[in-house]
C-alpha cells in the first residue's frame, strides 16, 4: 500500500483535506448518482425513453454509463487504485474491459440475429 | 520502475521479498482473485443480456416485478432495491474507514468500523432473502399456455392487474394434491396453486371485467392488453395456473427471467454471506489483536478489497436487473 493518498477526484476539481473526508465524499457523490438512477428508473423521461441510440433507449445508455461512474469511483477509491502503480491499475482495468467488450459484442450480436430467426422464421414459437 | 530488480535485492529475487507492483504477495493474488471473479460475474449478466436480447419483445418489465417493500401494502416499484444498494454502498465506506484506521495503528477503531461493515452485510443478505420469497411467493399468479407463454389478468375499468382471488370460482369436487403416503410410487407431486385451471376459466367466463394482458411488449413498452373477446379466445390455449416462481415456471414472464434472477442475485448474496464471514473473522482477529502483534492491519485491506468488490458487482445486477 502507497502510504501517501491521493486526495483530489474529478481531476484535481474537490481536494480533500484527509483520506477520512475523501471517503465521506465519494459516498455522497456515489449516493447522488444512485438517487439519479432511481428517480430516472421511477419517474421514465418520455423523451429518454422514447429515442434511440445505436439500438437502445437514451434512459438505458444513461443508466449504464452512470454504472460505469460508479464503478470507477468505488475502483479508484474504495479500492484505493488510485494510490496504486499505474502498471497495476491497468493490469487490473484493462485485461476484464476488454475481454468482457469482446464477450458482450459477440454475445449481442448473436441473440440478436436469434430474436429475428425467431420473429421472421417460418416456425411459430407461441402457439 | 520498482520491477527492475536491485543489486542489494538481487540475490532474493526468488525469495518473495520482491514486490514488482509494489503491491505484497497476497495483495496481488487477492487482485488475481477479483479480475478472475469480475470475469465469472461477466460472464453470466453478458449471458442475462444474450437471452434478453433474444427475447427482446416479451421480456418482464422489472418495475412490475418487484414492487414489494417490507411492511408496507401497495406498489413501490424499486426503492427497497435502492435501499439494499444504499445499504451495500454505505457498508463499503466502513470498510474503507476501518482500512484507514488499521493504517493508523487504530484498533478500537478497525474493530467498530469492521463490525459496523458486519451489520450492513447481514442486512443486505437478510433483504435479499426477503426479495427471493417474495418473488418466489408471488402475486397476481397466472396462466401458461400450450407455448410455455403467460396470461396476466387486468381489471378493464381500473386497468389494474387483478389477481386469481379477484374472481376465480370456487368449485367443489376439485381434485387432492397427490401425497407420498397414498401413491403406489411413493412420490408426492408439488403443490397445488391455490385455484385450479378450470375455476380460473370459469371465474375469467363470468366476470366481463377482467383482460387478458399477454407478455409482448407494444411499441411504448407496455405489455400488451387484449379485448374481451381476444381474451377469451386466448384463455382456451392456456394449460396451467402459475403462481410465483421457481425455476422452471414463473408468472412475471419468461422462465429464464426467473432462472438468471435466481442464478445471478444467488451467486452475488453467496458472495456477500462469504464475504460477511470473512469479515467476521477479521473482526475477532482485530479484537484479540492479532494485526496489533504483526505490526500492520493489511489483512484488512485484503479482506476490504473482496468487499468492495463485491459492492461493485452489485452496482451492475442493480442496474442490469432492475434499471435497464
Amino acid at each position: 500500500m502507497a502510504h501517501e493518498h491521493k486526495l483530489e477526484i474529478f481531476r484535481g476539481l474537490l481536494k480533500f483535506k484527509s483520506n477520512v473526508s475523501k471517503i465521506w465524499g465519494v459516498l455522497i457523490f456515489l449516493t447522488i448518482v444512485t438517487v439519479i438512477e432511481v428517480v430516472l428508473g421511477i419517474i421514465k423521461p418520455a423523451p429518454l425513453t422514447g429515442n434511440y441510440f445505436l439500438g437502445m433507449k437514451l434512459l438505458n445508455w444513461i443508466f449504464i454509463i452512470l454504472t460505469l461512474v460508479k464503478a470507477y469511483y468505488i475502483a479508484w477509491d474504495f479500492m484505493h487504485l488510485r494510490d496504486e502503480k499505474s502498471s497495476l491499475r491497468r493490469a487490473i482495468v484493462w485485461t476484464p474491459i476488454f475481454l468482457v467488450a469482446y464477450l458482450i459484442f459477440i454475445l449481442l450480436v448473436e441473440a440478436d440475429y436469434i430474436h429475428n430467426v425467431y420473429r421472421d422464421g417460418f416456425v411459430t414459437w407461441n402457439f | 520502475m520498482d520491477s527492475t530488480v536491485t543489486a542489494e535485492a538481487e540475490e532474493n529475487v526468488w525469495g518473495g521479498g520482491n514486490r514488482p507492483l509494489g503491491a505484497s504477495y497476497g495483495k496481488l493474488m487477492m487482485w488475481f482473485f477479483l479480475v478472475s471473479d469480475a470475469l465469472t460475474f461477466s460472464g453470466f449478466l453478458a449471458a442475462y443480456g444474450f437471452t434478453r436480447f433474444k427475447f427482446m419483445e416479451t421480456w418482464p418489465i422489472a418495475d412490475e416485478v418487484f414492487t414489494h417493500v417490507p411492511f408496507f401494502h401497495g406498489i413501490y416499484p424499486m426503492y427497497y432495491v435502492a435501499f439494499m444498494t444504499f445499504i451495500l454502498i454505505m457498508s463499503s465506506v466502513t470498510m474503507v474507514l476501518a482500512v484507514d484506521a488499521g493504517h493508523n495503528m487504530k484498533k478500537n477503531a478497525v474493530i467498530w468500523y469492521m463490525f459496523a461493515t458486519i451489520i450492513g452485510g447481514a442486512i443486505f443478505v437478510g433483504s435479499q432473502a426477503w426479495e427471493w420469497a417474495t418473488f418466489i411467493k408471488g402475486d397476481y399468479g397466472a396462466l401458461e399456455t400450450k407455448g410455455g407463454r403467460i396470461l396476466q389478468f387486468v381489471k378493464a375499468d381500473t386497468g389494474e392487474r387483478a389477481s386469481l382471488v379477484d374472481f376465480a370460482m370456487v368449485i367443489p369436487d376439485e381434485r387432492r394434491e397427490h401425497e407420498r403416503k397414498n401413491g403406489v410410487w411413493y412420490y408426492e407431486e408439488k403443490a397445488l396453486p391455490s385455484y385450479s385451471l378450470n375455476e380460473v376459466a370459469a371465474g375469467f367466463i363470468s366476470n366481463p371485467n377482467i383482460l387478458i394482458r399477454t407478455e409482448v411488449l407494444n411499441e411504448k413498452g407496455h405489455k400488451t392488453l387484449l379485448t374481451r373477446e381476444e381474451s377469451l379466445e386466448k384463455l382456451k390455449s392456456a394449460t396451467q395456473v402459475v403462481e410465483g416462481a421457481n425455476l422452471i415456471h414463473n408468472e412475471y414472464g419468461a422462465r429464464l427471467f426467473g432462472d438468471f434472477f435466481f442464478f445471478i442475485t444467488g451467486f452475488h448474496g453467496f458472495h456477500v454471506f462469504t464475504g460477511v464471514l470473512i469479515n467476521i473473522i477479521i473482526f475477532f482477529n482485530a479484537i484479540i489483536g492479532t494485526y496489533e502483534r504483526r505490526g500492520h492491519y493489511e489483512m484488512v485491506e485484503k479482506v476490504g478489497l473482496y468487499w468492495h468488490f463485491v459492492d461493485l458487482v452489485w452496482v451492475f445486477v442493480f442496474t442490469f436487473f432492475y434499471l435497464v
